[in-house]
């Protein structure tokens, strides 16, 4: 009954500034 | 914080802070609404009560979803937790890195839009261009002040820049002919009314800019109320063939037409809509922001009107990518899996800190929207940043900054909000520009609806690869 789309975590993602990026991740 | 709506047809939950998106069923949507404040037995009662009769809804059935719940919390990925809080007052010490600068080569324009927040050009002074010294000084001054960032931006702007144009040439010269020397890669832009396009613009913005903004409003008549001549003549005419030898030279790609709409053209999907029969696919168009006493100014009774156009926008945009016709809106150009990092989503554009304008005399400002305004004069591009408060102001102006913001769900999406808006609203740059948060918020909930309706269709993950794009060669 849920489907979770693929999204980006951003408790993992916490900046090198180069940038509404991850690939590496 | 999770946020919960319903649109074309979608059950969508967003929880605020993992980023994570889910699409759901009925059911699932009623227990994640009930699920904080009630026990499993009284959700399991109450959902029974309403889906009793619905084939397959039965005791285990509700059990085993409130389990799939738990487990996503579990995973911090529903009802996760604010654990960012902590790092947004992290940056009164953050590095004072510049990679951005908006070069307002020319403070005079060939246009008189009666909307312009520029003041036609001037920014409420005299009128003024660029010299190339100052240009180069610029480039200096942005080498020096990057520290370790290797990409770094540099935005032709105005007043009309075509109306320096040599100062531009000279200016992408210079950069280039150091960008090695420095390890550094410059990209630039130039936002344009179109008037002065010919042939030799077109092909220097080909070789050199990797994204140009074109201003058009829509359809003709739109455009030539607001937008005209220093003559008081409508300008389409003018600038529409000329765009469209532009994208067409530039292969319809790293370009977007940026219209603007006001309360005369609430129903501005139609202008959207001719820019696509124009053959333009990469739009943008913005509500205008402007004195309320202003007679094209947005109204509190535009709203309904104004939410329903985004929400035709969003099915249209569905429809076209489903007939291969797709199309872009800036503001639904959402990456939900690559997309920008915590520190970039409580941060935002980083005006007055890692983004600045320069004036034609080399006098830095936060922003293109500050300038003119000499409290907000942070200092120039020889001696550098000597107004550090106001610069420390910019670095708190973020999306933990406001009180208005704590319990909002869109605030990791907008940062905060624009600072120009909040402080040309309310007087203050940590202040909220309300009427932008509701339509902010909206486009939003349009956005990630749209991806949804991707992953519906076995497209997830479809954003532009670098494969496709050039953008930062």
């Amino acid at each position: 009954r849920i489907i979770t789309l693929n999204t980006r975590n951003l408790e993992k993602s916490a900046g090198c500034g180069e940038c509404v990026c991850a690939k590496k991740d | 914080m999770i946020h919960q709506y319903k649109l074309n047809g979608y059950n969508i939950v967003l929880d605020v802070f993992s980023g994570s998106v889910h699409c759901v069923d009925d059911i699932a949507y009623d227990i994640i609404e009930m699920y904080e404040n009630n026990d499993r037995d009284f959700i399991v009662r109450e959902i029974l009560k309403k889906y009793g009769d619905t084939e397959g809804v039965n005791e285990s059935e509700i059990n085993e979803c409130i389990d799939d719940i738990e487990t996503l919390k579990r995973e911090h990925k529903l009802f996760t937790e604010d654990v960012y809080e902590d790092k947004a007052f992290d940056f009164k010490n953050r590095s004072t890195a510049i990679k951005a600068l908006c070069l307002h080569v020319s403070h005079t324009c060939n246009l008189n839009c009666e909307y312009c927040f520029a003041a036609q050009g001037k920014y409420n002074g005299e009128r003024a261009v660029m010299s190339a010294e100052v240009g180069r000084q610029a480039i200096d001054f942005l080498i020096e002040n990057s520290e370790g960032r290797r990409n770094l931006e540099v935005d032709f702007f105005g007043g009309e820049p075509l109306m320096n144009f040599e100062v531009v040439k000279e200016t992408v010269a210079y950069a280039r002919s150091i960008e090695k020397k420095f390890d550094k890669n410059f990209r630039f832009t130039l936002t344009t009314n179109g008037m002065l396009i010919d042939d030799e613009v077109i092909e220097f913005a080909n070789r050199e800019c990797h994204n140009v903004v074109l201003s058009l409003d829509g359809r003709k008549e739109v455009h030539d109320a607001l937008r005209k001549t220093v003559n008081g003549k409508g300008s389409y005419d003018i600038i529409v063939p000329k765009f469209r030898e532009f994208v067409k030279r530039r292969g319809g790609k790293n370009y977007y037409m940026r219209g603007t709409f006001t309360h005369n053209n609430t129903d501005f999907t139609n202008d959207i809509f001719h820019m696509l029969d124009l053959g333009f696919n990469e739009l943008s168009m913005e509500p205008v922001v402007c004195d309320p006493s202003d007679s094209y100014a947005l109204t509190e009774e535009d709203l309904p009107v104004l939410f329903e156009q985004y929400e035709i926008l969003a099915k249209k945009m569905i429809e076209r990518r489903r007939q291969g016709k797709p199309f872009t809106f800036y503001h639904y150009m959402l990456d939900l899996s690559h997309g920008p990092c915590i520190y970039k989503r409580i941060a935002g554009c980083g005006s007055g800190t890692e983004y600045m304008a320069v004036t034609p005399w080399g006098e830095l400002y936060p922003c293109h929207q500050f300038v003119g305004d000499p409290k907000y004069s942070l200092g120039d591009i020889w001696k550098g940043v000597t107004n550090t408060q106001i610069r420390d102001e910019f670095k708190l102006c973020n999306a933990y900054a406001r009180s208005e913001c704590k319990d909002c769900w869109a605030k990791l999406y907008c940062s905060g909000g624009c600072a120009a808006n909040a402080y040309h609203a309310t007087g203050s740059v940590t202040g909220t520009y309300e009427y932008g948060c509701k339509l902010f918020k909206k486009r939003i909930e349009c956005a990630v609806m749209t991806k949804v309706s991707e992953y519906e269709d076995g497209l997830e993950d479809s954003h532009q690869t670098c494969e496709d794009c050039d953008s930062c060669l």
